[in-house]
């Protein structure tokens, strides 16, 4: 016999159960429809998540005050003030693999404009910060390298300042004055919009030359963060072992002395986000797995109840000829068929749950072909690993007893 | 064509063994027509089983077409079953839910002939049977006698060496049954050969020759002196 007749066969019998069928099929409809679904959001997650990162510059080294090592009570990373605008130069002057530098120093302020008022954060940095950070400018400009020497009473806002303070960001804020802490600045630009990176807001933001911040604002002349760009995503490391070289000696430390300060290389966040996401992906990808093989339990156990039912026309069927390896064919497409159709139902409603799941959360969510590929595959293996034994059971079933059974 | 030479078929069940049938010798020729008789649990059904192939037997010998099927495999058994062997059950035994026209076309199939083919042969064999009109019906819409009649159409429709009938007319009424010997005594004019099974005298006198069981053995064999012919309505 020919396999479009028993798969002709098995249809009809698929058929005759509809709602049953339907049922059989639920388990890896939902076992498929989780995995694609999964991998979907998973994917997307992992993109928006790196482009985010890579959103807060690139290349970028991050220098922050405070010991590095483990080990005994020691302050975290910020709580000290070791760096300083000398170390910041230092960098400037010997680093070779480092293109731009950008010193920090924040505090959140009060801005006042004619009446309206807001808080936000000031960060003083130097003329190299757009550079650095990928910002890039809506209307007016960056300060200047002349600004920061100086200490001018400039200062460059973000989008979100503007909306707070106006109740629109379309208005022109360039050329009026507002007051941080009391303290008279002129606007001089307002910075592109960049999206909330869920680490900090890069639009509610005002910034100002640093000298002039740590004078008038802040009240010392610490630095809290200095941000690198290094020449390359090659020379990274170089970089990071450079600047370590430089710090350390600026700060007389040799020997075995743990360092004051610490690195932090934005491919390493990169590394432990993507780590994140995709042993989160694995954990949820195998979750799935299981429920696909609870539903290949159920098209084992309803293959059974189906094979006792049945046992009359097995019967019927062997007394006019079919050969053990028919019936088994027969069954064994049955439950093929119901787990690669509940596989190919599956993936659609996967694919359907994680364009939705991308729709909500504003990321784009892909499901590679590979995968739904994949998915399909491992459904109808599953229907020919649990299709077999029941399979097995209707192709040894005697005829004479098989006939018999009421 | 069909010889059963010292057959025995001993059943075990746990400590009980039954000797459903102790050296039966037994020869039929091509187109002959017999009724096997006897009192129940004389070893009737047990004997035709073993002439359809869906039976093994415990000793002895069977040939059937020249062929000793008592040595062959599973799978060359349902191979005879398809090609030489047409049953027709007491209980009719048609697939449910499923038309006459498929049902009659089931042997087919698994003989591998094709769709066009396999169609036409169907129909001839429904026509035969008196049935070309109820093609489309599922056995749930045909009378005992329709639906035995469709089975009958299966069991021919392969142009078997014999066709096998245990209780034909069991559940079925005079009328119906004897609908069923006008076929059977068709088929046995156009040279098919037939054995029965019947507990009906009057079915056995519709046949040729007439072979009486007893506690596993046979107890007579003998011709039919003045055969009835069965009028179909
Ligand atoms: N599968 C089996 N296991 C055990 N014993 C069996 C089996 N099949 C038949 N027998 C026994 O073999 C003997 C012959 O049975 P068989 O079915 O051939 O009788 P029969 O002549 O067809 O009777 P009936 O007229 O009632 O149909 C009986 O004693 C029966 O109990
Ligand atoms: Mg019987």
């Amino acid at each position: 016999m020919n396999f479009l007749e028993s798969l002709r066969i098995a249809m009809r019998a698929l058929i005759a159960n509809k709602v049953r069928s339907l049922l059989t099929m639920l388990g890896i409809i939902i076992g498929v429809g989780a995995v694609i679904a999964m991998v979907g959001v998973g994917s997307g997650a992992s993109a928006s998540v790196t482009s985010r990162i890579q959103g807060l510059g690139s290349n970028l080294l991050t220098v922050s005050p405070g010991q590095s090592s483990s080990g005994g009570v020691k302050g975290g990373a910020g709580s000290s003030n070791t760096l300083t605008m000398s170390d910041v130069t230092k960098i400037q002057q010997q680093a070779q693999f480092v293109k731009a530098v950008a010193p920090s120093a924040g505090k959140s302020v009060q801005v006042v404009y004619d009446g309206a008022n807001t808080s936000t954060t000031m960060t003083g940095t130097s003329q190299d910060y757009p550079s650095v950070r990928n910002i890039t400018m809506a209307t007016g400009r960056f300060f200047s390298q002349t600004d920061v020497q100086t200490g001018t009473r400039v200062a460059v806002v973000g989008p979100t300042v503007v909306q707070d303070l106006f109740g629109s960001s379309n208005v022109n804020i360039v050329g009026k004055t507002i007051k941080l802490d009391n303290v008279p600045f002129l606007v001089i630009g307002v910075t592109a919009s960049q999206g909330s990176s869920g680490f900090f807001n890069a639009d509610d933001m005002i910034y100002v030359p640093i000298t002039t911040a740590q004078d008038r604002l802040i009240g010392n002349k610490y630095v809290r963060q200095i941000f690198l760009e290094a020449t390359s995503a090659n020379d990274m490391t170089a970089a990071q072992d450079e600047v370590t070289t430089i710090l350390r000696r600026a700060h007389g430390l040799t020997g075995n002395t743990p360092s004051d300060f610490q690195i932090t290389n934005q491919a390493d966040i990169l590394a432990t986000m993507q780590g994140v996401t995709q042993s989160l992906t694995m954990l949820l990808g195998g979750i799935a797995a299981i429920s696909l093989i609870v539903g290949g339990i159920g098209i084992m156990n309803i293959m059974l109840v189906s094979v006792t039912e049945r046992t009359r026309e097995i019967g019927i069927r062997k007394a006019i000829g079919a050969k053990e390896s028919d019936i088994l064919i027969q069954f064994l497409i049955e439950a093929v068929v119901l787990s690669a159709l509940g596989g190919g139902i599956g993936i659609g409603l996967g694919y359907g749950g994680s364009l939705l799941a991308s729709k909500l959360m504003s990321m784009q969510a892909t499901v590679p072909p590979s995968t739904a590929a994949m998915a399909f595959g491992f459904s109808a293996l599953i229907g020919i690993v649990f299709g077999v034994f029941p399979a097995k059971k209707a192709s040894a079933l005697n005829p004479i007893e098989a006939l018999r059974y009421e | 064509m069909i010889t059963l030479k010292d057959v025995s078929k001993i059943y075990q069940t746990g400590d009980v063994v039954v000797a459903a049938l102790q050296g039966i010798d037994l020869q039929i020729e091509k187109g002959e027509f017999v009724a096997i008789m006897g009192p129940s649990g004389s070893g009737k059904s047990t004997t035709m089983n073993i002439l359809g192939c869906l039976d093994t037997l415990t000793s002895g010998e069977y040939v059937l077409d020249g062929t000793n099927v008592a040595k062959a495999s599973k799978s060359e058994l349902a191979e005879v079953r398809n090609r030489k062997i047409g049953f027709v059950f007491q209980g009719f035994n048609l697939l449910p839910r499923t038309t006459a026209l498929e049902n009659v076309e089931l042997p087919l199939i698994y003989a591998g002939v094709s769709g066009r083919e396999r169609k036409k042969r169907s129909l001839d064999a429904l026509e035969s049977v008196g049935l070309g009109s109820r093609i489309d019906h599922k056995p749930k819409e045909l009378s005992g006698g329709q639906q035995q009649r469709v089975a009958i159409a299966r069991a021919l429709v392969t142009s078997p060496s014999i066709i096998l009938a245990d209780e034909p007319t069991g559940n079925l009424d005079s009328r119906s049954s004897e609908d069923v010997m006008s076929i059977f005594q068709r088929l046995h004019a156009q040279g098919n050969t037939i054995v029965l099974v019947t507990h009906e005298p009057d079915i056995a006198q519709y046949t040729r020759r007439i072979v009486r069981f007893r506690d596993g053995k046979i107890e007579a064999d003998e011709a039919v002196k003045d055969p009835r012919i069965a009028v179909a309505q």
